[in-house]
């Protein structure tokens, strides 16, 4: 039984050595949140600019909703996918639950929300200075969602990395709608959660360090593409 | 030569725009009083007055940017094509050459051809070398002149210049008052407004003056300089303090 301070020695020999189940949970934790983010952006970024857009009965109430779900339970957003994909649930004959197509459908849905909200800030801001220019060349609002979002382009990195974060840090959904197999639906935060209650806190600890540098990493590689662009755009 | 159709041929042309009572409130406060106007052929029309006196307002109505709160816009027959260029131009957050091509695809311009007439463009304006440069980091005077470039190829009927240099140096200002002449040879009508009475006298035919929401005189540049009609315009000429 290894005591806390050789824990932490441990875990950097894992991570040095690339250990190969930690490399495997590591691929699938990236690849899950990675396409999570990829789909909820590819959805959430156009609903975002058409709800800053569009004046309709009912935006209020949907930008309320949208705010209020950024604080979605990650375990409320797994259970409602857990019963949509079980056996005996409405998608249940799609065989998705314990994969991790499963996680990534829940993921979504976390994610989802975040960055509609938050596109729908940043668009609303930078329509206001567009407006008038816009409406003078004619440009039409459809039109206008794809030039909004480009030209938001910089901000709406930090939307889509926030968007990232809550996926990779979040353990709730994915633990329901996973199951956390060994394998097949095991990512970080599951597999901390599970050598932590063992104790094998060498690997959690691994498992720790390495989440918080791949989000570390992201974020820097981000903030350093966003600073450079908005140096030279102005 | 299409290009330099003369002014006389365009004013055929382009419809007469109409303000009928046109006025605009906002939270019970009257921002432009009632007013009629026409305006018709090729001319350039200088919008004068002092801050707040509503000229930006008028510019917004006429080009369809603001409805009126009564009264009715109108242009009498088919709507022309439009440009406006703001005090501030904006400029999308792109290449200055992007600027121009986002346009030519926004009015329709087959994508073969809009590399080219952007580049034609930046070179009449004098922007050529600038073509890699992001729009927001151009000076103020360049980023004007991107906005003129942008206007120039939409080929407008009437192009509305809300005060374009109220914001510039010497050369800049000198710049966009001979692109204005430029566009009114080609054909455009030019509605633009300014505070700046030695511009207004280098470029109107001729003149609305308002003053405190209300308009007070749409008359030849000429006889408007002459001799104005309204005591708040002989003292605006005067250089004295009205509102």
């Amino acid at each position: 039984m290894p005591t806390d301070a050789n824990a932490f020695q441990t875990a950097l020999a894992l991570i040095l050595g690339m250990d190969p189940v930690l490399l495997g949970i590591v691929a699938l934790s990236l690849r899950v949140s990675l396409t999570a983010v990829l789909i909820a952006a590819l959805l959430a970024l156009p609903l975002g600019a058409a709800l800053a857009l569009w004046r309709f009965p009912g935006r209020g109430a949907i930008i309320v909703v949208l705010n209020a779900l950024m604080g979605l339970p990650p375990v409320v957003a797994g259970l409602t996918v857990y019963l949509l994909l079980s056996r005996a649930g409405p998608l249940g004959q799609f065989g998705l639950l314990f994969t991790p197509s499963a996680m990534v459908v829940a993921q979504v849905i976390l994610i989802l929300p975040i960055i509609a909200a938050l596109t729908r800030q940043q668009i609303e801001e930078l329509h206001g200075e567009y407006r008038d220019q816009l409406r003078s060349l004619g440009v039409s609002r459809p039109r206008m969602i794809p030039t909004l979002l480009w030209d938001a382009r910089f901000s709406l990195l930090t939307v889509v990395l926030a968007g990232f974060g809550r996926a990779s840090a979040e353990v709730g959904a994915v633990m329901i709608v996973g199951g956390n197999i060994e394998g097949v639906t095991r990512v970080m935060t599951t597999a901390i959660v599970l050598e932590t209650s063992k104790g094998n806190l060498p690997l959690a600890l691994g498992l720790g360090l390495v989440l918080l540098g791949l989000v570390l990493l992201v974020n820097a590689a981000a903030h350093l593409v966003g600073e450079s662009a908005r140096r030279r755009l102005g | 030569m299409n290009e330099m159709l003369h002014p006389a041929t365009a004013a055929a042309r382009v419809a007469p725009l109409a303000f009928e009572g046109v006025s605009v409130t906002h939270r019970d406060q009257t921002l432009l009083n009632p007013l009629t106007l026409r305006l018709a052929g090729c001319h350039r029309t200088l919008v004068m007055g002092p801050n707040g006196a509503g000229k930006s307002l008028l510019l917004r109505l006429a080009h369809g940017l603001l409805a009126p709160s009564s009264g009715r816009v109108h242009w009498e027959g088919e709507t022309p094509r439009q440009a406006m260029v703001f005090q501030r131009p904006v400029l999308l957050r792109r290449t200055a050459l992007d600027n121009l091509t986002y346009a030519l695809a926004v009015t329709g311009t087959p994508r073969r051809q809009r590399l080219a007439l952007a580049r034609e463009a930046l070179a009449r304006f004098g922007l050529a070398a600038l073509e890699k440069r992001p729009a927001r980091v151009l000076s103020g005077g360049e980023q004007q002149r991107l906005a003129l470039a942008r206007a120039w190829l939409t080929r407008p009927d009437v192009l509305f210049l809300d005060e374009p240099t109220s914001a510039l140096d010497p050369a800049a200002i000198r710049a966009v008052e001979d692109a204005v002449v430029d566009f009114h040879e080609r054909g455009t009508r030019i509605v633009m407004s300014t505070h700046d009475l030695h511009q207004a006298r280098r470029l109107a035919d001729d003149v609305l003056f308002l003053c405190g929401g209300r308009l007070l005189e749409h008359t030849a540049a000429e006889a408007f300089f002459r001799a104005p009609a309204s005591p708040e315009a002989r003292a605006f000429i005067r250089g004295e303090l009205v509102w």
